[in-house]
């Protein structure tokens, strides 16, 4: 008897847990990808949710390629990428916004601008130490993302060329452990997206352009990227829906004080 | 009249002949657990195959000289060279039982040999609760507290081969303490009793009878400690820095195989993907000769104490 109770308890667990408890869970959207459109997106999804009522988005990390991935093979109905589309990649790709590549310091920092050849130089590991392009003396620290982040891969076409990021490169996997390494270490310095930067951190001009929203959208600020949402093939109706509202002007503003620059 | 006959008194007694039911319930229990038991074999089977599935074709064609002993690893042009990452997970792990046997053999000692049972009762279940922390936890304490204070006070970036080596050792004690503990109980009483009666004192009997008697249960403690070490992949990630250049220093930062792996995997395609399966590859080879190491060890010491 005991068993026979026992067992009745274990199917009704696993019974259980097969419901899926989330209510409309059926219809939700999927958007995945990019750890640098992300905090973008879920602000835009908690928006759009709001004002829906029939399915929810959701919106979940993991980086520009899984992003790819998650979309080729139907788990996501979006994904995120943060860089261009490689040839090869065929998809259908709706830029939602550009974003800045800032070039982050600690704020005790006493520089203010780098050019595009000292980044070069300094992430390569040929300038080793702050007072070769003008700063303090103090040995420099690369921080960088791991091999396949978008934004990695933005920073290597916007300002490596050829050369290849140092070994010696400290590697973090998101742009939120790339910020805390930088804000507690005076001689720090790294690349995140612009959007994100906020207060504990200083962003050094580039080519002598501000890494401002309004450089970016000026075309002047050297370093920027597209941010995309991809579908494979055409946007199923509800993917439409989300996609309108991200380019709607409402939806674009609120993306713009998030220190995005629209795409219109 | 007819009189008729109770059929039950000619029906055969259930006592002689219990009714047949459909399905032996002992043998439908024992078919269930050996299932079971099973699914748990046929998932390390199905793991195992699929790892080096994924995993060898491309050992073979970057080729395992190569692979094993080059130090480029730049997974999209092609060149997969994990030696960085073998010298890093050796470094780390060498540091976490630096750290893992000196604090976690004397705390096992401390307690078989010099403490009172009641410290005992309060100490040991302390210890074993570390193992319940979830890796991450260590992870972040490693980052709010240590690598500062590395930073700090002994320089370098903080991210470091010391730094997890700290948070590795600190997870492995449950591991040794608890496995050296009952190896400790586990030598005879009149081993201990001969030696005090020869006239050692306690601390001679400790180190010159019980902890060589036993060696190698010790031993494999150290070994489960080490597996645990090596395939630690949370918590070091977040505190080791990830470069992938060769420590020189214990100030350095390193990447080891679990954090490669874990790092790139969301993003890997095509050949990328399938060298991080091939760094799973090798991990799992390390791991495996450790656990047979240490199988082999304790059964050995088993053999010992039987065979008197």
């Amino acid at each position: 008897m005991r068993m026979a109770l026992t067992a009745a308890a274990v199917v009704l667990v696993l019974v259980l847990l097969c419901v899926d408890w989330r209510g409309g869970g059926s219809s939700a959207l999927n958007v995945i990808g990019s750890t640098s459109v992300q905090p973008f997106a879920e602000m835009l999804a908690q928006e759009f949710n709001d004002q829906t009522t029939d399915f929810v988005v959701d919106v979940q990390g993991g980086g520009s390629t899984a992003g790819l991935q998650a979309a080729a093979n139907g788990v996501a109905d979006i994904g995120m990428c943060s860089r261009s589309l490689k040839e090869g990649e065929e998809f259908t790709a709706i830029p939602i916004a550009r974003d800045g590549l800032a070039i982050v310091v600690h704020p005790s920092n006493p520089l203010l601008a780098l050019t595009r050849p000292q980044i070069r130089k300094i992430f390569a590991g040929e300038l080793t130490n702050w007072n070769q392009v003008g700063g303090d003396n103090r040995p420099i620290r690369l921080i960088t993302r791991e091999e396949g982040s978008g934004t990695r891969e933005a920073f290597t076409k916007l300002v490596m060329g050829n050369s290849r990021i140092s070994r010696k490169a400290l590697t973090q996997e998101s742009n939120g452990s790339v910020k805390e390494l930088v804000r507690y270490d005076p001689a720090a310095i790294a690349y995140m997206s612009l959007g994100l930067v906020g207060a504990e951190l200083k962003a050094l001009h580039v080519d002598g352009f501000a890494p401002t929203a309004a450089e970016v959208t000026a075309n002047r600020y050297p370093l920027v990227r597209p941010f995309l949402f991809v579908t494979q093939g055409p946007p199923t109706p509800k993917a439409q829906r989300f996609i309108d509202f991200v380019l709607s002007p409402h939806a674009q503003r609120l993306l713009e004080k998030e220190g995005l620059v629209p795409i219109k | 009249m007819t009189i008729h006959q109770p059929i039950e008194i000619h029906a055969p007694a259930p006592a002689d002949h219990p009714p047949r039911r459909l399905i032996n319930p002992e043998a439908l229990i024992s078919a269930i657990l050996a299932l079971m038991a099973l699914s748990a074999l046929s998932g390390l089977f199905i793991i195992t195959a699929f790892i080096f599935k994924e995993g060898v074709p491309i050992i073979a064609k970057v080729g395992i000289r190569r692979f094993i002993f080059s130090s480029d690893w730049y997974p999209l042009e092609g060149a997969f060279g994990i030696f960085p990452m073998i010298v890093g997970s050796l470094a780390v792990t060498a540091g976490a039982m630096v750290i893992g046997v000196i604090f976690g053999l004397g705390c096992a000692i401390l307690l078989t040999q010099f403490c009172p049972p009641r410290l005992v009762s309060i100490i040991k279940p302390s210890i074993e609760l570390l193992a319940g922390i979830p890796s991450v936890v260590y992870g972040f304490i490693g980052v709010a507290i240590l690598v500062p204070f590395i930073r700090d006070h002994l320089g370098g970036p903080g991210l470091s081969v010391l730094a997890s080596s700290i948070v590795l050792g600190v997870m492995t004690l449950p591991t040794i303490t608890s496995i050296s503990v009952d190896a400790l109980q586990s030598v005879p009483k009149s081993y201990i009793e001969g030696a005090i009666a020869l006239g050692a004192t306690q601390w001679q009997t400790t180190h010159m009878v019980t902890l060589k008697a036993a060696r190698s249960g010790i031993v494999a403690a150290v070994i489960l400690g080490m597996g645990r070490a090596v395939g630690e992949t949370m918590a070091v990630i977040m505190v080791a820095g990830n470069t992938i250049d060769i420590p020189h220093s214990i100030l350095d930062p390193v990447r080891t195989l679990t954090s490669n792996i874990a790092l790139e995997m969301s993003y890997a395609a095509g050949d990328h993907r399938k060298a991080l399966f091939a760094t799973g590859v090798t991990l799992f080879v390390i791991i495996m000769s450790l656990n047979t190491i240490a199988l082999a060890v304790s059964r050995r010491r088993t053999g010992k104490v039987y065979a008197k």
